[in-house]
């Protein structure tokens, strides 16, 4: 197995309130991997991402990138969030060339790299509008565009799709794998529905509440592009709606 | 594209006439003929009819009809008191900017001055004209003091406001795109504020105009204000009437420009744009 790009070994977190959102979460990812955490809701997957990044502190345990620890958020981990958290006093452009720009690069490079990811991720026609000016589907391409710009080794993305329509989830889905391959980009993706997560990822990793933890992962083998109405595909969601279930029984009980 | 969504499309689309600047003289065109009404079933009233009055505001821009002491003032006293405004809105601006942002910003700032402004705020202008008088002495200072003093507090307050509510996702994502924590203020707080900032630029240039006419009873000789004073000391009510029309129409003139100003600069916002 290659080098791991990031480590999350032991870790936990627990809230000032004294909430336990996360205990002994153990996750390897490598390079160019395609990871979905699922689970019920407040099971900790935001948590966990939200670390990962850098925007919470760990709290036992720890997280590495590349095997040094991550101690807050950097540029090698780039966030899509699922409210897109574009600068709405910027164009797209600019939002785009945001990253480049904050780390330096100069201005006509940084311009001529977003200009790059702005063509990659269709949004020509919106280059010089501002982000209210989008809809939820090209935002969220901005936002995803923002992050490969800024040569982030590691997209982590919280239900990014979740507001939108199921059309324009799909469209993003094929596009967001198309990107991926292209880049080598390793992604750490959170979604609530199994379908999304059998059809992105390489590793579905299952996780569930009171407290928070990983339960269970499932290499997906299944060639892409995956056919969600595929027997096998059907076979997957079976067999990890009973480990999502399962643990819902052991908590009801 | 069919997930694009366009710029909110231009109304030009049906053929409608515009009905708009009917609507806005609607207001204006009935309160001046109640006017007009009232005072001429009462020749003999205090209140002066819109021609009296018309007749005052020509004669204060041109002369030619009293030839007294208020004639042909209209535009030393616009300008004297325009200066006063801008002047002393400047100076608040100038004050309430930074420590808006200090306060809103610095806990430690916060502490210091917010219990302070909390107390001095709610003291009208007007109260502070006698002290001001003595702090400053009779004349211009204290009315640019007093000027001042009405534009401070919807700057600082709208200020504060803005910087604090700066949504805390955007500090996230300027952080994991690589601005360290020490350039957040400049490449995140300072853009997403000017909205708020703006806001309150508008108010306190609006609350210049409003406070002007008491600034200038501290004993100016030249400023719309002192010619209100004047007239009513003379009872020529047209006088002060054609005055107070003048305050409003520059107070919206002023605040329409700042409009249009704020238009241009922030595009971006919906609020603005
Ligand atoms: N900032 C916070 N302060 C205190 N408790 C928090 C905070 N954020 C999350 N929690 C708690 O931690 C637990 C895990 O929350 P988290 O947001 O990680 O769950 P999640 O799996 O992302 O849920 P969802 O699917 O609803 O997004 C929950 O019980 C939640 O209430
Ligand atoms: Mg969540």
């Amino acid at each position: 197995m290659t080098e791991p790009l990031l480590q999350a070994i032991n870790t936990g977190k627990i809230y000032p309130g004294g909430i336990e959102a996360l205990r002994n979460a153990n996750l390897t990812i490598a390079p160019g991997e395609f990871v979905c955490l699922i689970g019920a809701s407040g099971c900790g997957k935001s948590t966990l991402l939200r670390m990962i990044a850098g925007f919470e502190t760990i709290t036992s345990g720890q997280i590495t990138m590349r095997g040094k620890a991550v101690t807050g958020p950097g540029s090698d981990r780039g966030m899509v969030f699922q409210d897109y958290g574009l600068f709405p006093w910027l164009t797209i452009r600019k939002n785009i060339a945001f990253g480049p720009i904050a780390r330096g690069r100069p201005k006509a490079e940084a311009m001529a790299t977003a200009d790059r990811f702005v063509t990659m991720m269709g949004l020509d026609r919106f280059a010089d509008s501002y982000p209210h000016q989008l809809s939820g589907g090209m935002k969220q391409r901005v936002a995803i565009g923002r992050v490969l710009a800024n040569d982030a080794q590691m997209a982590l993305m919280d239900e990014p799709f979740g507001a939108l329509d199921a059309m324009t989830r799909e469209r993003l889905q094929d596009e967001l794998l198309t990107i991926w391959r292209a880049t080598g980009l390793s992604v750490v993706f959170v979604t609530h529905s199994l379908e999304e997560a059998i059809f992105l990822a390489d590793r579905v990793v299952v996780m569930s509440p009171g407290p928070g933890r990983i339960v269970a992962e499932e290499r997906i083998t299944l060639e892409r592009p995956r056919d969600v109405s595929s027997p096998e595909f059907n076979d997957i969601r079976r067999h990890l709606a009973s480990l999502l279930h399962a643990d819902h029984a052991r908590v009801a009980a | 594209m069919n997930e694009a969504v366009e710029a909110l499309p231009p109304d030009s689309a049906s053929p409608r006439i515009d009905v708009t600047p009917l609507l806005r003289i609607i207001v204006p065109v009935v309160l001046l003929l109640l006017w007009w009404i009232g005072t001429a079933l009462n020749p003999g009233g205090l209140i002066p009819s819109p021609q009296d009055v018309g007749t005052a505001l020509w004669d204060l821009a041109f002369g030619g009809i009293y030839d007294d002491a208020f004639s042909k003032m209209l535009l030393p006293d616009l300008i004297a008191s325009a200066g006063r405004v801008y002047g002393a809105f400047i100076l608040a601006a100038a004050l309430a900017l930074p420590l808006g942002m200090l306060i809103g910003r610095l806990r430690i700032v916060k502490e210091l001055l917010e219990p302070t402004f909390q107390v001095l705020r709610p003291i009208p202008v007007t109260a502070w004209l006698p002290l001001s008088m003595i702090m400053f002495g009779i004349g211009p200072k204290s009315a640019f003091f007093l000027v001042a003093l009405g534009a401070f507090y919807p700057i600082l307050v709208n200020t504060v406001f803005a910087v604090r509510s700066v949504e805390p996702r955007l500090f996230e994502a300027a952080q994991m795109l690589g601005v360290s924590p020490a350039r957040l203020f400049p490449k995140v707080v300072l853009p997403a504020s000017l909205p708020g900032m703006f806001t309150g630029l508008r108010l306190g240039l609006g609350f210049a105009w409003v406070v002007i006419v008491v600034g200038e009873m501290t004993g100016v000789q030249i400023g719309l204000g002192a010619m209100i004073m004047d007239a009513r000391q003379l009872s020529r009510t047209e006088i002060v009437i054609a005055g107070m029309a003048i305050i409003g129409v520059a107070g919206f003139l002023s605040d329409y420009a700042v409009v249009l100003l704020g238009r241009r600069l922030l595009a971006w916002s919906p609020q603005h744009g």
